[in-house]
């Protein structure tokens, strides 16, 4: 299958210290991708290369085709970011941020229209196209900043932490609209605290210290460790042992 | 363009829906402009004097008419004794006491020396010394005019000063206040709002967003930054109309000259937010440096409210790399001498190269913080 996301070792070094260390690994179109570790284990600042916001040291990577070196900029068309916090503004209406997002991406007014039209019935959100977003429940707001992000229809959609402060039933919705995007044939690059989520993910990816300690599918992962789930799986990792699919 | 056009768009929706960005851009003029305006008045206008005259002769009233003849000074008590001068200070209803000794006429008459105490409240020196020096001036111009109708003749050696008072001839304080405010305002609205503004949406999360978005940065930080232009464009247009027709500062420049020194001003004021923006992470901060560092010492040392050769040398010094300080002499050339761009071309000058300076210092210290 095609590969939408390749990296080799891929770093970065902030003075002395190493905040990712040589990370090989690939994700395939329109594959949900669980990017896993701890709190500064160095997923932000990967997240942050392969979204063109951050320029690596070393190694080599391509997103949607485009070398992070040097094609930032085509990688930025190419892809949705959706950030930890809130990444709308409350003090706009929904359909004023729809239109504000379309519009950085270049999206067209008649295109803008139709494609915020679909996303407000998709969520059912009728009633509130008009009010500010601060009136808006968080749950319902991760929903809209997921659907904002992938507006223009990107090649891949990175998310940092997208269900942090859900109630369990958002995140089970949030994740049935991750899993028609992929359907759709949209990449999935996804990192989360929560192990169950991890499941969800066709491959994950666990980082420790800046390097990947874990790389496969959750099955295989969970067969390696004879670990009856993904918490057990994270924990052996977090103590040192390693695997890697080769 | 169009992505231009949509970030400043959004950041009208931000202004216009923020009560305390709106009472910023708005109040601080008008609150500014109300306190200078009508409130602190640092001009000489019917100030109250005491006057204890034992004398009581023909001469002494004559004196005491001519000093009343100007607008300038009002008697508010007649005193009986000297130690009643002090009970009038410091209940602080008079600002100067004139005394006129016994013998007054006889001295004038006989002796051509006289004697008349002016004293002054000199718990605030600068209203202290004015008064002193106009009390003194009257006294004098009476002495004049009293030796030619006493004795047909003018005193045998004397010098006489005319003193033009150019640019201002009524001494007006609005002159110099109107400048200055705008100077100020400007500062205050295009530093302090353009560096909360970017520093707002790097703690909320959405410059990330923004980064992450085919814009370029300079594109997001131009759209940002052109409401505040625009709107301290308008301010500065405001306070100048105010001048003009409620307090009667002329206008004396060219126009075209005084839209491109306001805008250069401005452009200066917003790479200094953008600066800041760059140094502060959080708004609070961005506040703080505005305020503190920036707002506070612009005030009290820009030549808006203290001249700047009275100060000590190594503030003189500060002075120098204050923007405020140049677009001041440029503001008030322009506005009361009607100055031309070939004298006050080394002022623009140094501010089209503080522009330069910080726009370049922080678009580097905006690549460090990208990594």
């Amino acid at each position: 299958m095609e590969k939408i996301i390749e990296s080799t070792e891929l770093t970065k070094t902030f003075g002395d210290f190493t905040a990712v260390n040589k990370i090989t690994f690939d994700v395939k179109k329109g594959e949900i991708f669980g990017f896993l570790g701890a709190n500064g284990a160095g997923k932000s600042t990967a997240m942050r290369m392969l979204t063109g916001l951050l320029s690596p040291t070393s190694g080599a990577a391509t997103v949607a085709g485009y070398d992070v070196f040097t094609e930032q900029e085509k990688i930025k068309k190419n892809i949705g970011y959706m950030s930890q916090k809130f990444s709308l503004y409350n003090d706009l209406t929904l359909m004023e941020n729809i239109t504000f997002y379309g519009g950085i991406y270049g999206l067209s007014n008649t295109q803008i229209k139709e494609r915020g039209e679909k996303l407000i019935e998709r969520l059912d959100l009728g009633n509130i196209k008009k009010k500010l977003l601060k009136e808006v429940p968080l749950g319902w707001k991760q929903k809209i900043a997921f659907s904002v992000a992938t507006l223009h229809n990107p090649k891949v959609v990175f998310l940092d932490e997208p269900t942090g402060g859900v109630d369990p039933i958002t995140r089970r919705q949030f994740w049935e609209m991750i899993y028609e995007k992929a359907d759709q044939g949209m990449t999935v690059f996804v990192t989360t605290h929560y192990m169950d989520e991890a499941e969800y993910c066709h491959r994950i990816s666990m980082m420790v210290h800046g390097e990947i300690h874990g790389y496969g599918t959750p099955k295989e992962l969970k067969k390696e460790f004879n670990a009856q789930n993904m918490d057990e799986v994270f924990i052996h990792l977090a103590r040192g042992d390693q695997y890697n699919l080769k | 363009m169009d992505r231009l056009k949509g970030i400043i768009k959004k950041e009208f929706y931000h202004i216009f829906r923020d009560k305390r960005t709106l009472l910023i851009l708005f109040g601080i003029p008008i609150v500014q402009i109300v306190l200078f305006g009508f409130a602190i008045s640092t001009e000489i206008k019917e100030v109250k004097v005491a006057l204890l005259n034992q004398s009581k002769e023909v001469s002494s009233h004559q004196l005491v008419n001519k000093i009343l003849s100007t607008s300038y000074f009002k008697v508010d008590e007649i005193l009986e004794n000297e130690e009643a001068i002090n009970t009038s200070f410091k209940k602080g209803r008079i600002k100067a006491a004139i005394v006129i000794p016994p013998h007054f006429e006889e001295d004038i008459l006989k002796n051509k020396e006289a004697k008349v105490q002016i004293i002054c409240d000199a718990s605030d020196p600068n209203t202290g010394t004015q008064i002193g020096a106009f009390l003194e001036g009257q006294i004098q111009s009476f002495l004049y005019e009293n030796a030619q109708k006493t004795f047909g003749s003018s005193p045998p050696i004397q010098i006489n000063t005319e003193i033009q008072m150019r640019y201002n001839p009524e001494l007006k304080s609005a002159y110099t206040f109107v400048p200055g405010l705008i100077t100020i305002i400007l500062m205050l609205i295009c530093t302090m709002m353009t560096s909360i503004a970017i520093t707002r949406e790097i703690e909320t999360g959405t410059m990330e967003v923004l980064l992450a978005s085919p814009m370029h940065p300079s594109i997001i930080i131009l759209g940002k930054v052109i409401p505040y232009l625009a709107l301290s464009f308008s301010i500065a247009v405001f306070i100048l109309f105010l001048g003009k027709f409620v307090f009667g500062v002329p206008i004396l420049a060219h126009f075209g000259l005084i839209t491109f020194e306001i805008l250069l001003y401005c452009l200066v004021v917003l790479a200094l937010g953008i600066f800041i923006s760059t140094v502060a992470k959080t708004q609070q901060l961005a506040l703080m440096i505005s305020l503190f560092a920036l707002f506070l010492p612009t005030m009290l040392l820009s030549g808006f409210i203290f001249p700047i050769h009275n100060m000590p040398l190594p503030l003189q010094m500060v002075t120098k790399v204050i923007p405020a300080t140049y677009f001041n002499i440029i503001i008030k050339a322009l506005m009361l001498k009607g100055a031309t761009i070939s004298e006050i071309l080394k002022e623009t000058l140094v501010l089209a190269g503080m522009f330069v300076v910080l726009v370049g210092v922080s678009i580097k210290r905006f690549n460090i913080r990208l990594g």
